[in-house]
């Protein structure tokens, strides 16, 4: 913000950077040579959505757009803090394609002037011992970061939306910093860890 | 980019721009008058700008603690935590201190020196009352507090009032003019006091002014972050609606906190309330949140 924004009281929402999403294959290839997690083909996007019709029709616009008989399944997910998950299954095998899928999403809302609602994007990994692994793309820095949710034995972690209900729930930060390390190269990697903000439910985890 | 949706509302900068020329003219006025008195400036000005700088510097201690509000955990708060965690990555923003203070009364608010050494606070009053959309609005609303820098800029705009305030009282004490021995001391002590006092009053009015633009600004900021202007507009139906049931001791005790909470905690209904207000009328921000609410539909 520039110090008139400051002086009038006025913050410029802040514009998404869609373009370090193409980054994502060479990563997927790293973290299956590395440490054996392959891409379970599910893709998402995050975003809050304002209220009005404009952008529920936009949404629906977008959902049929990627819907078609040979393209993608997509789902449309909300949760519990009120941000909707637009998410893609595709093929496994085919990371560029999903990448190009989240993409289209991603530059429809933009263009149609909601880049500033955009939050992030997930694509998730599993290894052969069954450990989930989010990469999650944030729009407004343009960085990646890993998010490693820890499975409580006997089940799934629980999602909850109250402080005094919540399940202890944990990531293996171990684990995503070796991720941040063996990325360096293929992803900008979120530098400040305190922005590895956790995304515990998100779809495909 | 169709930047139009998220357009900045000219009228309100326009007022504010005026605003603040007059509350920098205001101080001028006082240094110009003070000069051609012959009070020594270097007595007065440093002294009152000590006091601010570190009002300023320690806002986020200072206000947390005359609160009793500790700071949580993403532990202790998971919900609110991630809350203020999906804002800051919406907004691009660092992600501040978070406290809960333990009172009944609906509020919350934002403080700090900087976006880095930022605090932002809600009592368990609101948490009781609000439903996560609403809380969301509220906290967006404090998040722009921070983002534009509003405890720095009220410190700014509100020295020369301090200044004024100052002298005033440094003349009832005597401590200035000591130095002529003539029958001009009292002519001088005279004019000091007045021109301080109407000084006082204009800055005053014109702090507040600018206090509810801020409000206003933040208030559209907040509701274009989560695209949600109706959640924050009913947040502030259920905050204002309860707070005239809240005991007396209980406001008293918050008074020195309005400027920087998220609704005013005082009985209205007083005349020259709404110039004096640090917060705009219920009305006033409903009507910017509808809209907004509009603008969004389009």
């Amino acid at each position: 913000m520039g110090v008139f924004d400051t002086i009038f009281g006025r913050s410029k929402p802040v514009k998404p950077d869609l373009d370090q999403l193409f980054a994502l294959p060479s990563a997927a290839i790293t973290l299956e040579a590395s440490l054996g997690f392959t891409p379970t083909g599910v893709g998402s996007v995050c975003f809050r959505a304002p209220e009005g019709k404009a952008f529920a029709d936009l949404q629906s616009e977008v959902t049929a757009l990627l819907d078609v008989d040979a393209g993608p399944d997509v789902q449309i997910e909300n949760d519990a803090f009120g941000y909707t998950w637009l998410v893609v299954h595709a093929d496994p095998t085919d990371i560029a394609g999903l990448v190009t899928d989240l993409h289209a999403v991603n530059s429809s809302l933009s263009d149609a002037g909601f880049g500033p609602q955009l939050l992030a994007s997930l694509v998730s990994f599993r290894d052969i011992s069954g450990r989930t692994l989010g990469l999650v793309y944030l729009f407004k820095r343009g960085t990646f970061y890993p998010f490693v949710p820890v499975i409580p034995v006997g089940g799934s972690p629980s999602v909850s939306a109250h402080p005094d209900v919540a399940a202890p729930q944990q990531r293996d930060n171990v684990l995503e910093l070796q991720v941040r390390d063996l990325l360096g190269d293929d992803v900008r990697v979120e530098p400040e860890l305190n922005r590895w903000f956790a995304v515990w439910g998100a779809p495909g985890l | 980019m169709a930047s139009t949706r998220y357009a900045s509302d000219r009228g309100l900068v326009a007022r504010m721009g005026m605003t603040m020329f007059f509350l920098g003219l205001v101080y001028v006025v006082l240094i110009g008058v003070m000069i051609a008195i012959g009070v020594s400036a270097a007595i007065a000005v440093p002294i009152a700008a000590a006091g601010l700088f570190f009002q300023w510097y320690f806002s986020d201690r200072i206000a947390l603690y005359s609160m009793h509000a500790r700071e949580v955990t993403p532990e202790q708060a998971p919900q609110l935590h991630a809350i203020i965690d999906r804002l800051c990555a919406l907004a691009d923003m660092p992600k501040p201190k978070v406290a809960i203070a333990d009172t009944d009364m609906p509020n919350a608010f934002a403080t700090g020196r900087s976006r880095n050494r930022a605090a932002v606070c809600v009592t368990t009053g609101i948490l009781r009352r609000l439903d996560v959309d609403e809380l969301e609005g509220v906290l967006a609303h404090e998040m722009s507090h921070v983002a534009h820098r509003d405890v720095t800029v009220m410190t700014i705009a509100s020295f020369a009032g301090v200044l004024a305030g100052f002298l005033t009282r440094m003349v009832m004490w005597g401590g200035i003019g000591r130095r002529r021995d003539d029958q001009n001391t009292a002519l001088l002590f005279l004019a000091i006091m007045v021109v301080s006092m109407v000084v006082y009053a204009i800055s005053f009015v014109l702090t507040r002014m600018l206090s509810r633009y801020r409000e206003l600004s933040a208030d559209r900021s907040g509701a274009l972050l989560t695209g949600k202007p109706s959640a924050l507009g009913s947040a502030l139906r259920k905050v204002t609606g309860d707070m005239a049931g809240i005991p007396t001791a209980d406001l008293r005790q918050a008074e020195a906190f309005n400027a920087f909470f998220f609704a005013p905690a005082l009985a209205s209904g007083v005349s020259l309330s709404s110039l004096f207000a640090t917060h705009p009328s219920l009305e006033k921000r409903l009507e910017q949140l509808a809209e907004i609410a509009r603008q969004l539909g389009q």
